[in-house]
């Protein structure tokens, strides 16, 4: 047992924070987020060249996957920072998807690209009235000649607005609700019958509804056998979300504790009040709470599909969830007016903070998770 | 980052389960796994069990006779113990002055008492608190002034664990009035059979004796038996609290307990089905379930900490808070999982002493008593808030 990352790792993880800190400061990122588009190229182009978008892209593509504990501790580092680039959407779960699914010319033809920071893909997978449900697909693929095409609606897909390309999941067959009979669909963004409705998530990310309307579409790997892989690349980025959170958490128990010693009132900071005090302590055991279980989600998503797996990812989530929302209220109060200006870091924390025990299944649906695998053990 | 055991840990575990699955006897395996009272003699015996086999001193070093195991082994072997449903090790002994000893005692105290720690002979409790002297701790008022060669003891301790089965005691004792709180105090080690000691046993909530007040009047305590300079008892008693470290987050003590309210659980009936499918009460346990699971990990983080020597300290309070609130939760679930039959509270059935039939499922009888003792877990070793207070200075700089 060890938990102490090796020297080129620690490095890495040093790396990544040394350059979010000198170029992704506050006052940079509000900048980037008061922009047009919400996200900045030129990041995107330094993280390329960083060497972090190709984590989790194959060595035979020039990348390191599975680099379980490098992609851990620089999502960390990006949710301390409030990162709004695409990077989970894109370098993980987009990267893992074509990884798990795509033929060999495929990967050739896609990852270095995507490594180099020259494309963005994002996954497009959940659907109106789906919620988090993974299985249920209603968009239609349908052959004509050689060609596949796509008829249905997406929602709430993260920088779409930023991508090239949309990673679409369709079925020619099976129920509504069924795993098999899913494929998965290589989608130019500004293609044919590809229409999107732009807008900002509560904590200004770019996304977009998606309208497919006999969009033209590339099989990524076997027809209607892409649900195992898209369960496993939503399961890498569910365990990104956990350490996204792990590190966001952090800052926001970092800034909460800071802005008290300096408030003054009654003469006095309001760090000595006891009831801060204790708040604050409740704070930093959700926060090293989640980060443990950060750990578990990351070296689990790794495995291959298991109960165990569904387990730990399901129960990374309920704590993460759970920390997200008491860490995240607590710093809001504790900062009292300031808590609820656009202005402070620790709203922008706040609301961060909230997206992400929302996105990927909140903490009610993984807590459901979790009680289906446990009864399937006992059966 | 690896979050497995090495093949070495895992060998070491298989040869822990091993030894438990030959040593324990039924008996008091059964007493454990369904939560009645372990006697004093189910205790010691487990003890010189232990002994025999060179494992009486789990967390002491190789130079005093212990197994020289480092922090993971010691949490492997107290997982595998819970689980296996050993008697918890008295902690007194073991983990208290028995350390204390080791550091802060001469050589002659430490050959007087510390082989007998490890063979059971001697059982310790601990006087800290008394009646005006809880959290803070420091404030205490029992008296011990010197009189030529010897100490002559004055005062009142309470909440003394167990002290009905003592016959050693180490208490924080008043050496210098005078001296500002912390700096007056001196850790004595007293025989409990020395004239002047007298035990009373306090009757808890759950109708159990588990702790006792003992009063001091005009004991005469030898010198040689203060432990470090007079007037330095202080710094010892915080090394003390410290260093009950590996186990007390409980992780094996709650995992145990966890399977034990999914047995009763799939055996209690709610609209036909089993308990544990209802979705209500489905959803309570998962989350103390995946609590535990969250609590083991930063349990296991603390270890490899301590084992790389960067020790972290006040983390032991995270542990000590979420640790209590578990199985405070765990106890109250189960009680909750009988539903009416928790009411019933029938003693003798608890105690085996009449072997009376149960009223209820058998299961039932002692959860009730369960959760009423265990309020206690949040209040003692430094109550919750405290540890919150520590945590806010220690780890938080507030």
């Amino acid at each position: 047992m060890r938990f102490t990352p090796t020297a080129e790792q620690q490095q890495l993880g040093e790396m990544v924070q040394r350059f979010l800190s000198e170029r992704y400061g506050f006052e940079t990122r509000r900048k980037i987020l008061d922009s047009a588009a919400g996200w900045s190229r030129e990041v995107w182009s330094k993280l390329a060249e960083l060497g972090l978008l190709s984590l989790q892209v194959p060595e035979e593509q020039g990348g390191m996957a599975p680099a379980v504990v490098e992609t851990l501790l620089t999502v960390t580092a990006m949710g301390k920072s409030m990162l709004l680039e695409p990077y989970v959407s894109s370098a993980i779960i987009a990267t893992v998807l074509i990884r798990e699914l795509a033929s060999a010319r495929q990967r050739e033809e896609l990852l270095p690209g995507m490594a180099a920071g020259e494309r963005i893909a994002v996954p497009a997978h959940f659907e109106p009235g789906a919620r988090y449900d993974l299985r249920r697909v209603a968009t239609a693929a349908r052959r004509s000649g050689g060609a596949w095409a796509l008829k249905g609606r997406k929602s709430v897909v993260l920088h779409a607005p930023a991508a090239d390309m949309l990673l679409v999941s369709a079925r020619a067959s099976g129920a509504p609700d069924e795993a098999a009979g899913i494929s998965l669909f290589a989608v130019a963004r500004d293609g044919a019958g590809v229409s999107l409705i732009p807008y900002r998530t509560l904590d200004g990310i770019s996304a977009a509804e998606v309208a497919l309307e006999d969009a033209p579409g590339v099989l990524v790997g076997e027809e209607g056998r892409a649900f195992p892989a898209i369960a496993a690349a939503f399961d890498q980025g569910l365990a990104a979300i956990c350490a996204e959170a792990a590190g966001a958490l952090q800052a926001t128990l970092d800034t909460t504790v800071e802005y008290t010693k300096m408030r003054k009132q009654f003469g006095v900071p309001i760090a000595t009040f006891q009831a801060l005090r204790h708040r604050m302590a409740e704070m930093l055991m959700h926060v090293e709470q989640a980060r443990s279980m950060s750990y578990l989600a990351a070296m689990r998503a790794a495995e291959p599909e298991s109960r165990e797996r569904r387990k730990a990812l399901a129960a990374a989530k309920v704590v993460v969830g759970n920390a997200c929302r008491f860490v995240g209220q607590q710093a809001v109060q504790l900062h009292g007016g300031m808590g609820v200006t656009d202005e402070t870091a620790v709203s922008h924390l706040f609301r961060r903070l909230t997206a992400l025990e929302m996105q990927l299944g909140d903490t009610g649906h993984h807590l459901e998770q979790f009680i289906a695998a446990s009864a399937q053990e006992g059966a | 980052m690896e979050l497995t055991f090495t093949s070495e840990e895992l060998a070491f575990r298989d040869e822990v389960r091993a030894f438990l699955a030959m040593s324990l006897s039924a008996d008091t395996r059964r007493k454990v796994l369904e939560g009645l009272e372990v006697s004093r003699e189910d205790t010691l015996r487990w003890q010189q069990t232990l002994h025999r086999r060179g494992w009486g001193g789990p967390n002491w070093p190789r130079e005093f006779g212990g197994t020289g195991w480092d922090p993971v082994q010691q949490y492997i072997f107290e997982e595998e113990s819970a689980a296996a449903g050993a008697p918890r090790l008295l902690p007194f002994g073991l983990k208290m002055v028995g350390p204390v000893i080791m550091r802060f005692g001469n050589a002659a105290q430490q050959k007087r008492f510390l082989p007998r720690i490890l063979s059971g002979d001697d059982w310790w409790a601990q006087g800290y608190s008394e009646p005006g002297s809880g959290s803070d701790l420091a404030s205490l008022k029992t008296r011990a002034e010197r009189a030529g060669d010897r100490y002559l003891v004055n005062g009142q301790k309470t909440w003394i664990t167990l002290a009905q089965h003592a016959n050693w005691i180490f208490c924080l004792v008043r050496t210098d009035p005078a001296a500002k709180k912390q700096a007056g105090i001196s850790f004595l080690l007293i025989d409990m059979k020395t004239p002047g000691v007298t035990v009373r046993p306090i009757t808890l909530l759950d109708g159990s004796q588990e702790v006792n007040e003992v009063w001091f009047e005009d004991v005469e305590v030898p010198l040689e038996n203060r432990v470090g300079e007079e007037n330095g008892g202080w710094t010892y008693a915080k090394f003390l609290l410290g260093h009950e470290r590996t186990n007390i987050a409980g992780v094996g003590y709650s995992k145990r307990e966890l399977a034990r309210l999914k047995r009763i659980a799939s055996e209690e009936r709610k609209d036909g089905r089993p308990l544990l499918q209802d979705p209500a009460f489905a959803a309570r346990l998962a989350q103390v379930e995946i609590d535990l699971m969250a609590l083991e990990i930063t349990n296991l983080r603390v270890l490899a900490a301590e084992a790389e020597r960067r020790a972290p300290g006040a983390e032991a309070s995270l542990l000590k808070i979420k640790g209590t609130e578990i199985q405070q939760d765990l106890s109250e679930l189960m009680m909750h999982a009988v539903g009416p039959y928790a009411l019933p509270f029938p003693r003798e059935v608890m105690l085996e002493r009449s072997g009376g039939a149960s009223i209820g499922p058998a299961y039932a009888s002692p959860l009730a008593a369960t959760y009423l003792n265990l309020r206690k877990a949040s209040i003692y070793g430094g109550s919750n808030e405290i540890q919150k207070n520590i945590i806010a200075q220690m780890i938080l700089g507030l």
